[in-house]
């Protein structure tokens, strides 16, 4: 595989701040690789580690072991300003005494590049963002949305190998953020430079990764496309995080290579993927969107008896909120039920069913 | 018309009464005074007596000899000559100092930063004079650092340190640094690290990143730095008096002079009005700056 060279590669990268051996631990033994022109996410939740990565690879902060490498090349000893990579802020960080035009221009400016040549591409950046006519504005004039274009024709200018991106759309409200989520894949696409984008908006992670690398706890859960990512979630962890799910607590009955059949308190024995290593009891996983109240091609039935407690109406979808027998909350979002005329009354109890490739059984105990 | 705006608006004004008519009773009025003295002739056992005179005025530039004719004479202008150049040195050598330190102090972890904030202030804690001798107490023949230098055999005999220009620098630079950190400090402290760290992924080096970055946002805090210390020190008494041993006199030791030994009130005054010129005019440099800057941004 020596001939593919990939954008970036990851070999056990470790931060300790403070002690080594003993202080807090942001990220350990990161391995993953990011391809050549892929739109890469770094998602997970705040203190996950995913922000810590990202100053690893800009070079704001040094490893503490492990090798970063850039289309092959060992990175860690350069300094932020001798890595052909550029960020984009959370908070812009535009300097707020230039004009637009000349924070755009800056990198080149510094690496040195002939003044004509800083202003044609500042033109050519300017137009990409749609920002030309604020060339000669500041930025304390600019709107949110309109600084965070400025941001990215910022560090897009120079060119860098990787752009890397810091949840550049938090601070935007939620129509320009959806609006910007296009945009920024678009942009993606039409420079050909490696994204690799932190989020912690798992929405937006689906929307616009071609893959995404799953953090918690300072450690990769789980490095995949976003379907492989929702569908085949690597553990319960990366299954919670990601979109909605139900957990049942499970006894495991018998297993057959990849499957397991499985029974818990007021479902049926149901078969269901075996994540679970072999242990005998579990945790299954089921989505919302995989269970319905009626019977059809390719379900099982799921529980005999659920009662209906509460009706979640969000216009494109429908959830009902359901109790098993024991107590335990299924919530099923059933499309024909959000067609159907009239909804289910609370009290009213209902048959559960569900796509018999959906339930996944995991190891350990869900939250 | 009452509209509810501009009672509040009449009610700002009524707020501000108290500060205008302090300020009229104890500035605009003794300045005024200042003034008035400035063109009366000089009683010879102090204050004024009544008419008109510019004698004051003329013995800036002239001196009169036995004769009764008058003579250019460069002596007084020779002493604003040398309170512009302590002053500006003053304040170069105390931007030199502040920055860093200021610079340094805006990176820290908060609570550390409001330790060495107090740290900055602590001198004011002290009485000028206090300090002053303190420094007195290093600076003289048989003080602390000639002792020191003699006893280790650097030197044998003591170094002229006290009254020296650079022993009025010394206690200049000592009183002014806080009046410099201080604004340059307030001006670090909005600097965002994540600026810094733009720079740095933007190639810049860490002079470049000072330059470009740290420098000009700095420089609001570096301008209002300069003027609190070169503005004092132009007219500063303490200093050149007990440091410079009254030799290497400034405006203020001249004023003090005029209206304790010489009893010559009128041209104390005058002296007073021509430092008083100076300042108003580097005030006015600074506010014709300040509105090209402005325009320029605009524009």
């Amino acid at each position: 595989m020596l001939d593919v060279t990939h954008a970036l590669e990851l070999d056990l990268v470790r931060k300790t701040y403070g002690d080594p051996l003993h202080g807090h631990q942001a990220l350990t033994g990161a391995s993953f690789h990011v391809k050549d022109n892929e739109f890469f996410t770094l998602l997970g939740p705040s203190g996950s580690g995913k922000t810590t990565l990202l100053r690893l690879l800009a070079g704001f902060e040094s490893t503490t072991s492990g090798e970063i490498r850039l289309y092959g090349k060992p990175i860690q000893s350069l300094v932020a300003e001798q890595r052909p990579v550029n960020t984009v802020f959370q908070q812009y960080s535009l300097f707020p005494h230039m004009t637009i035009a000349e924070n755009v221009g800056f990198g080149l400016k510094m690496q040195g590049r002939p003044a004509r040549e800083v202003a044609a591409r500042v033109e050519e950046m300017l137009a990409l963002v749609k920002m030309e006519a604020f060339r000669n504005r500041r930025p304390a004039q600019l709107s949110g949305g309109q600084q965070q274009r400025v941001a990215l024709a910022r560090a897009l200018a120079p060119k860098p190998k990787v752009l890397l991106l810091d949840e550049p759309l938090s601070a935007l409200d939620l129509k320009l953020r959806q609006a910007m989520r296009l945009e920024l894949k678009q942009l993606q696409a039409k420079t050909g430079i490696t994204f690799v984008f932190v989020t912690h908006d798992q929405e937006e992670a689906l929307a616009m990764s071609d893959r995404i690398a799953v953090l918690a706890d300072g450690v990769i859960q789980q490095v995949g496309g976003p379907r492989e990512i929702y569908d085949r979630p690597a553990n319960l962890f990366v299954a919670d995080f990601i979109g909605d799910n139900n957990f049942l607590k499970v006894e495991v009955l018998s297993r057959q290579g990849a499957t397991a059949m499985v029974r818990g308190a007021g479902i049926e024995a149901v078969q269901a993927r075996d994540a679970a290593q072999g242990a005998s009891q579990g945790t299954l996983m089921v989505r919302p969107e995989a269970l319905h109240l009626s019977a059809g091609e390719g379900r099982v039935r799921f529980a005999e008896k659920a009662r209906v407690l509460a009706d979640i109406y969000l216009g494109n979808a429908l959830t009902y909120v359901t109790a098993l027998p024991d107590g335990t909350h299924l919530n099923i979002r059933d499309e024909d039920a959000r067609r159907a005329a009239k909804p289910i009354a609370e009290g009213q109890t209902v048959e559960v069913w569900a796509d018999a490739e959906a339930p996944m059984l995991f190891d350990g105990a869900g939250k | 018309m009452s509209t509810p705006a501009n009672q509040g608006k009449l009610a700002e004004r009524a707020g501000m009464l108290p500060a205008a008519l302090f300020v009229a009773a104890f500035l605009l009025v003794p300045l005024g005074l200042v003034v008035a003295y400035s063109f009366m002739p000089a009683n010879s056992f102090g204050g004024v007596d009544p008419g008109f005179s510019t004698d004051a005025y003329r013995n800036v530039l002239y001196e009169q000899r036995l004769d009764g004719s008058f003579r250019l004479s460069a002596a007084y202008l020779l002493i604003v000559w040398r309170s512009i150049y302590v002053a500006g040195l003053t304040t170069l050598i105390v931007l030199a100092i502040s920055l860093p330190v200021a610079i340094y102090i805006a990176r820290q972890v908060p609570r550390r930063r409001t330790f060495l904030l107090l740290m900055v202030t602590i001198p004011f804690w002290a009485n000028i004079l206090i300090r002053t001798f303190a420094w007195i107490l290093l600076l003289r023949d048989t003080g602390v650092i000639n002792g020191f230098l003699t006893a280790l055999g650097v030197i044998s005999s003591p170094l002229p340190l006290l009254n020296t220009t650079g022993a009025v620098l010394v206690g200049l630079v000592y009183t002014f640094a806080p009046f410099m950190v201080l604004p340059i400090y307030g001006r670090m402290e909005r600097l965002q690290q994540s600026q810094l760290e733009a720079a740095h992924d933007l190639y810049a080096n860490r002079w470049q990143v000072f330059r470009h970055i740290v420098w000009p946002a700095a420089l609001p805090g570096v301008v209002a730095g300069s003027l609190l210390t070169f503005i004092p020190c132009l007219g500063s008494l303490i200093a050149p008096e007990l440091l410079g041993g009254g030799k290497q006199m400034m405006l203020g030791n001249l004023i003090y002079r005029q209206f304790s030994e010489a009893r010559n009130w009128p041209f104390g005054a005058a002296i007073a009005v021509l430092l008083l010129v100076i300042v108003a005019l580097i005030g006015l440099v600074q506010v014709y700056l300040a509105r090209r800057k402005f325009a320029g941004k605009v524009a």
